[in-house]
């Protein structure tokens, strides 16, 4: 179902903005301050054009705004990686890294699909998304063969995140592109990076999951409740 | 990606602003095109040819030579410039994550980048003169050089983002404007650059107290109380009053300052009243009136006794704002630390190869 899938891919880049923006102004460096703040911009422009979208497959006339601020955690449908707390700059590189590793191979496969507007977002979305991997990749190289204390935060930060990347590529043969389709890719990209970044892939058959049917972690609550605050006290108020 | 995406108001602010911008920037390439005397003649002192290049209006460069004094007044103000642009990402990030409308996250988050972007520039200007970032950086955070004051304030409301956008930016440029054709031309460079971006930020305030004021009871209620929270702090950004002012004077003589606090702090005034108006929002003073004599407003001074106490430390914020900026910098050294660690080893990777 497209519907499905825009919201499922929109919300992930909604909920993945949130979380980059709560970098700001707290970077370990000014340039990286700089570097979040466009990732995260450019995940709320996609974000913006997809769920605009969703709320025209809908039809029941929800603007962006409408679908962002006024649906409860069962109603979003990101997946749980993204809405994982930022911890410490580890495990936001490894969480960005994972994301980034999914949505490229993603939004490549999206500017080739059948349905323009989604081909329009991801023809848009691919350029930003290189960046977004490239950025992160180096991060976890530079880490990863860091320091001592470095390579020991990022092979935790790798351990914490990996279970949550299988909820990405399960099967759905309907939507526009079928996730599954896109682990080899991503695969391939993780394994040559965590390689040189001389990280390994932790061993573990858990799987969380849930997210694209609205089970999120105790997280979302939170997350939500803070981004909806000021727009749910001012109904029917513009901004 | 700016996130500007909306229509500015017929009656919106800056132009004027932005066309004195671009009249220093015009001016500079001038300068730049007349010739500079090539340096001192051979009996020609260098302090005579540094007064000299200043009376022509030109520009004093990196390399050119420069009294003790007058470096060391650059460098204190470039760099107090620099640290209120990296310590004012605080008070407006403070609603990024709850911004009423993804719109106005995209221009709020994209907004507070810009700031982000200005302190690089000017850490990069302040460094031509012979002193690092990380210097400069380890001189705030040991609280030996100070920021703007108006930062110590609390943005309590949504509204605050549109008050600070308004009247902080639009006083930050008031004051910077003049900055675009100070003597020392690195400095000069910057302030271009940072006062075209600062044009936006006004504007952008504006258009969120414009929407705020013609909106619900509650939105017009939340943007007055702003505006009244942020008036008279805005106004002693400027600094003491020309009599209080230690180093205006010298600063004229070198045209780093060309205008005194006052003198700016009335221009400032002279400019929110008009668009005041048009955003229907009261500015808090009842003695604010037109002077037909002096052709400007006559307005109430701000407390400047509680100006010193914010500068002294003792203002709601500083505090805060000075433990957020010490922990992001203690929370990201194992990150610098590992990104300086990864560097060397693939500079040593390569050596043998270059070799
Ligand atoms: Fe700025
Ligand atoms: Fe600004």
């Amino acid at each position: 179902m497209s519907l499905d899938f825009t919201l499922a891919i929109g919300d992930d880049a909604l909920v993945a903005a949130q979380r980059l923006g709560e970098w700001t102004s707290r970077a370990p460096e000014m340039e990286e301050d700089i570097a979040l703040a466009n990732i995260a911009l450019d995940q709320l422009g996609a974000a913006r054009l997809l769920l605009t979208y969703a709320g025209e497959l809908e039809g029941a006339g929800r603007d962006e705004d409408d679908l962002a601020y006024l649906r409860g955690d069962r109603e979003f449908r990101n997946c749980l990686l993204v809405e994982l707390p930022n911890g410490d700059f580890g495990v936001t590189m490894a969480k960005l890294f994972f994301l980034a590793a999914y949505q490229s191979p993603l939004y490549t496969a999206l500017a080739g699909c059948a349905d323009e507007r989604l081909a329009a977002v991801g023809a848009k979305a691919r350029k930003e998304s290189a960046y977004h991997l490239d950025h992160a990749a180096l991060w976890v190289k530079r880490l990863g063969d860091g320091t001592e204390e470095s390579h020991r935060r990022m092979q935790d930060a790798v351990d914490e995140v990996w279970p949550y990347v299988h909820e990405l590529f399960a099967p759905d043969p309907a939507a526009p592109v079928d996730p599954s389709t896109l682990r080899a890719d991503f695969d391939a990209t993780v394994s040559a990076v965590l390689d040189e970044a001389t990280l390994t892939r932790p061993e573990t058959g858990w799987a969380p999951g849930g997210g694209r049917d609205g089970l999120h972690t105790e997280h979302l609550s939170y997350l939500l409740a803070e981004m909806q605050v000021l727009h749910r006290a001012h109904p029917g108020a513009s901004w | 990606m700016y996130g500007n995406d909306f229509a500015p108001p017929e009656d919106a602010p800056g132009g004027g602003l932005l066309g004195e911008v671009e009249a220093a920037e015009a001016a500079l390439r001038e300068a730049a095109a007349r010739a500079r005397r090539g340096g001192p003649a051979p009996d020609e002192d260098v302090e005579a040819y540094f007064t000299d290049v200043i009376n022509a209006d030109q520009k004093i460069e990196p390399r050119d030579w420069m009294p003790e004094a007058y470096r060391r007044t650059l460098i204190r103000q470039i760099a107090q410039h620099a640290h209120s642009e990296i310590i004012g990402m605080q008070p407006e990030g403070n609603w990024i994550s709850r911004a009423p409308s993804l719109k106005r996250k995209a221009i709020l988050l994209a907004k507070v980048q810009d700031e982000a972007g200005h302190g690089l520039y000017l850490y990069a200007a302040a460094e031509t003169l012979g002193i690092s970032r990380d210097e400069l950086v380890d001189l705030l955070l040991d609280g030996r050089q100070k920021y703007s004051s108006i930062f110590n304030y609390p943005t309590l409301t949504w509204a605050d983002v549109g008050a600070i956008g308004w009247l902080v930016d639009g006083a930050a440029i008031v004051n910077q404007v003049p900055l675009c054709r100070c003597s020392y031309g690195p400095y000069a460079r910057a302030m271009i650059r940072v006062c075209k971006e600062e044009s936006f930020h006004q504007r952008q305030g504006y258009e969120i107290l414009h929407t705020l004021a013609h909106g619900t009871p509650a939105q017009k209620a939340m943007a007055q109380d702003a505006v009244d929270r942020w008036w008279y702090p805005s106004l002693a950004m400027f600094g003491p009053p020309d009599g209080d002012s230690t180093h205006s004077a010298q600063s004229m003589a070198w045209k780093i300052k060309r205008f005194s606090n006052d003198e700016l702090r009335q221009r400032f005034v002279d400019m929110c009243v008009g668009q005041a108006e048009v955003l229907g929002l009261t500015l808090p003073d009842p003695d604010l009136r037109w002077n037909d004599e002096r052709q400007a407003y006559d307005y109430t001074q701000p407390d400047y006794a509680e100006l010193m106490r914010v500068i002294k430390g003792d203002g709601p914020c500083n505090r805060e704002r000075m433990a957020h900026r010490r922990k992001a910098h203690a929370d990201g050294a194992w990150v610098r630390e590992a990104a300086a660690a990864y560097a060397a080893k693939r500079a040593e990777r390569k050596e043998p190869v270059a070799a």
